[in-house]
């Protein structure tokens, strides 16, 4: 099972819910730090390093020699990196997803493609965990291909749980897209519930099977939880505003060891994702 | 010589813009034949990224041989230099006032853009 954390507002606990799950999860389990521009995963568990590989996107080399300046380039690249302005195309190298599609395009084989480093993927083997995070280096503003550059050391037929970084836009679109089911944690707050209604509208468009962790119950009111009911959405987990969260979190402890009395909640989230998954279908309430 | 004021108008009046990728209209002025046109940069106003870029290919693409604007960015300083096109610094109010001072000669050509990319 393929199973993405996700919300819409940023600060609702989706790092608190992906660690705690990891190590409730009973069997090897891979957790892929998918917040690629700030993965914090690690603080949480105590492994060792076992792997760093530099990740690269392959952006566009233009063969003057060969180049007559048709500008079919320019004209495909919706981007903008590549703009014919003088006697051959100027390469914007930051603005380049890496597509290929200006080498494939160009009718004179002018160009050709070179790597461009955009960060690290790192592996750390912590106990049943295996932890895979990006960490996209400082200038670089494009996520998504590191994100894919992650997830693409998922191994078949070892459950993972994917962490995934705040807001409905590409990064999170490319981190949630293919998982069997997306966790929304939300607040009951009214950010929390303007952007859950955002990420749940995303998550629909993808028709991928998803449920709600409504976190910090006891602060702000009761629309997130209505929001849930009219919608019939399974709330699978409750997490109150208990201020000893915080500060585990804030010492870089994970919520099950520090507050054992919480363990029965992780492994009750445990038990209803699996029962959603089983079910795909809308059930409201499951045994929160 | 044709030049290109930033502007948000479409007549000598309107105020000069203080961006040049994502200024919504470029007022092109031919100094022989004394006339002018108005592009539209409407596309580039809610561009993700590259509107500089965008811009400089619009008004280089319409003829033009200068700009005149408020402040440039580094990608748009590269395609513009790319295609031998100067660029000129201005605070003037309006798209009048800018084309008097470069009529005047007191508009120097920058050297390098003067602001940083918008999306990083």
């Amino acid at each position: 099972m393929i199973l993405a954390v996700a919300s819409g507002k940023g600060g609702t606990g989706k790092t608190t819910v992906s660690v705690n799950l990891a190590q409730v999860f009973g069997a090897r389990v891979q957790l892929l730090d998918c917040d690629v521009e700030e993965p914090n995963s690690h603080l949480f568990l105590k492994g060792t390093l076992r792997e760093s590989e530099i990740a690269a996107i392959r952006v566009p080399e233009v063969d003057e020699s060969l180049c007559n300046a048709c500008g079919l380039c320019s004209k495909f690249c919706q981007y903008h990196a590549i703009a014919l302005l003088g006697a051959t195309p100027l390469v914007f190298q930051e603005l380049c997803h890496g597509c290929g599609g200006c080498e494939k395009i160009c009718p004179r084989g002018a160009i050709s493609e070179k790597e461009r480093r955009i960060g690290v993927v790192e592996t750390v083997e912590a106990d049943n965990v295996t932890l895979i995070q990006g960490r996209l280096d400082v200038g670089v503003a494009m996520a998504p291909p590191l994100i894919r550059a992650v997830k693409s050391r998922l191994l078949g037929g070892v459950s993972a749980i994917l962490d995934a970084p705040p807001g409905t836009s590409c990064p999170v679109i490319a981190t949630i897209r293919g998982s069997d089911l997306v966790v929304l944690v939300t607040e009951p707050t009214p950010f929390g519930l303007h952007d859950l209604k955002l990420a749940v509208d995303m998550v629909k468009e993808l028709g991928i099977t998803f449920g709600v962790v409504v976190n910090r119950v006891g602060i702000g009111d009761d629309r997130v939880h209505r929001f849930c009911g009219e919608r019939k959405i399974p709330v699978l987990l409750e997490i109150p505003d208990d201020r000893r969260i915080a500060e585990a979190y804030s010492r870089g402890e994970l919520v099950i060891d520090a507050l054992p009395e919480y363990r029965s909640r992780f492994s009750t989230l445990l038990w209803n994702i699996k029962e959603l998954r089983g079910k795909k279908s809308g059930a409201n309430h499951v045994r929160s | 010589m044709k030049i290109a004021f930033s502007t948000s108008g479409e007549n000598l009046d309107a105020p000069l813009d203080g961006r040049f990728g994502r200024a919504s209209k470029f007022i092109l002025y031919d100094l022989e034949k004394e006339y002018f046109e108005v592009i539209d940069n409407q596309q580039n106003l809610n561009a993700a990224q590259g509107a500089g870029i965008q811009a400089a290919e619009a008004v280089v693409r319409a003829g033009a041989n200068g700009i005149v604007t408020g402040h440039c960015g580094p990608n748009a300083y590269r395609a513009l230099c790319a295609a031998g096109v100067a660029i000129y610094n201005c605070e003037a109010p309006t798209v009048a006032a800018a084309l008097t001072a470069f009529r005047a000669g007191v508009l120097l050509p920058m050297e390098s853009a003067d602001v940083e990319g918008h999306w990083v």
